[in-house]
């Protein structure tokens, strides 16, 4: 049985098409995705992600700890800056993607993908042994709303309240009870807020009532942060793909002393990756989707596709795919299967469109 | 609100087909398009291609999802609506007047599997 966010009856209310996600039952449209991807692009949108996961981590330990099982390095950080980055196995495959929030010395706020939050939380509880701190699982407690588009900054400001034309790309603030980053999934400028379940029901309806921000669903979301290249959880990155495999390394430093994964991912950068990453055009409209073959021009499966759209802002049909390495350059010719027909493509890079973050 | 056809012959899978002669047009309701959104495109088989009774001859994509085509018949592909490979949006314009497919039909009789206007409403309601 799916759990509800807050917002569940307002979804309903709105008419929205609601179908499972990550253990949710999640608004994907209320009108059409188009239509919500270009509100976000061009104005401003809202975006019910109440089903992320919060965890907060405290204790004298706690910058040890995180830095432990964190491939982004948080040490020295200051108060209100937030970091990208993964949770790694030992062999280097992926735990999930993650933003930790530093809010204070030793206090750090990490949030995490809804379909991981189990097995997450169960993660960082087994790696708790030799640390002085408190793991708090606060994803019951908080609802979160993202305010992505050109305009988020003056409807955050003026329709619900909130100062934050000061805060810059990647910091966060404590607002009364409520966390407020300029953050996003979707290669805009844009807010995320988190606070109670009543915060967080109120702020919705002050927004909707607005008329200056659109409600989107988690359809757009996912051709929003596809075309700037920004990966999602079980299909660029997973317990088999690596933060190297998907084009992530910056976000793993392997300069800090030790994480969880380091030793792999060190050996894979020095010896290099069998797949990796890439971006594929294709000639044609026809549209790749999640799990179709990626062949070589001999007709030979070299990968797969991980996420396809026709992207809205180009008007191409693009896709990430798992590819072997030899085929990742540059330009290289490959087919995708699609039903009983393959499509001539060639490598591009992963970023299809160009993110208008505000810094 | 769906707009429904009299005098085609619907499918489960929310095709249609208009017969004249022994030929028919094949294409989808206005139901489905209303399901499917955005339509961005729509994968055709090419003329001379066979197509089977229940069986898929193509894909009409949204934004989303691609949803398979099923052929309400057997027969031959006459004909592709052409118009549909730089305008997909048209089955969201009017889905009844942009047929996908005509098939010259080889088994006529495969025509009294399918459900007519009362019934095909009966099947979009359930």
């Amino acid at each position: 049985m799916e759990k509800k966010t807050c917002l569940y009856d307002r979804h309903v209310a709105l008419g929205a098409l609601m179908s499972p996600f990550g253990g949710f039952i999640m608004p994907i449209q209320y009108s059409n995705i188009t239509d919500e991807h270009n509100a976000v692009r061009q104005h401003c949108g809202v975006f019910d992600v109440s089903h992320m996961g919060e965890v907060r981590i405290t204790g004298p330990d706690a910058e040890r700890y995180v830095q432990h099982i964190f491939t982004n390095d948080v040490a020295g950080a200051p108060v209100g800056q937030i970091y990208y980055g993964m949770m790694l196995y030992p062999n280097g495959g992926t735990v999930d993607d993650l933003l930790v929030y530093k809010m204070g010395e030793n206090d750090f706020f990490l949030v995490i993908n809804a379909a991981n939050i189990d097995k997450d939380v169960a993660w960082m509880k087994e790696h708790t042994a030799g640390f002085d701190i408190k793991l708090d699982h606060q994803s019951d407690f908080y609802g979160q709303l993202a305010v992505q588009g050109p305009e988020a900054e003056a409807v955050v400001e003026e329709v619900l309240g909130i100062p934050c034309s000061e805060l810059k790309f990647y910091t966060a603030k404590v607002v009364g009870d409520i966390i407020v980053s300029r953050t996003g999934y979707t290669g805009e400028d844009g807010f995320e807020i988190y606070g109670s379940h009543e915060f967080t029901q109120q702020a919705w309806d002050k927004l909707i009532q607005s008329g200056r921000c659109k409600p989107c669903g988690l359809g757009c979301r996912d051709t929003l942060r596809f075309e700037v290249g920004l990966p999602l959880y079980g299909d660029e990155l997973s317990a088999d793909i690596s933060p190297v495999m998907a084009g992530l390394s910056m976000f793993c430093k392997l300069d800090k002393p030790e994480f969880i994964g380091k030793e792999a991912l060190a050996e894979q950068k020095a010896n290099g990756v069998a797949q990796k990453l890439v971006g594929i055009e294709l000639a044609d409209k026809a549209i790749p989707r999640h799990g179709y073959a990626v062949l070589n021009m001999e007709g030979e499966q070299v990968g797969e596709v991980t996420t396809g759209y026709h992207c809205l802002s180009v008007d191409k049909s693009v896709c990430m795919a798992l590819v072997k390495t030899e085929y990742a350059k540059l330009d290289t010719p490959l087919q995708v299967q699609i039903r009983k027909k393959t499509f001539p493509g060639k490598v591009v890079k992963k970023k299809f469109y160009d993110k208008h973050y505000k810094k | 609100m769906a707009k429904f056809e009299e005098g085609l012959r619907y499918s489960e899978s929310h095709e249609y087909i208009r017969v004249e002669g022994e030929y028919g047009y094949i294409g989808i309701s206005d139901y489905a398009q209303h399901a499917l959104g955005n339509v961005v495109y729509v994968d055709m088989p090419e003329v001379d291609d066979e197509v089977t009774a229940g069986e898929e001859f193509g894909a009409v994509e949204s934004v989303k999802a691609a949803s398979d085509l099923i052929s309400p018949v057997s027969g031959i592909v006459v004909e592709v609506n052409e118009a549909l490979e730089d305008k997909p949006e048209l089955l969201n314009e009017d889905a009844f007047a942009n047929w996908i497919i005509k098939v010259q039909l080889s088994d006529p009789s495969e025509l009294d599997a399918l459900m007519d206007v009362e019934a095909y409403k009966a099947h979009c309601n359930e």
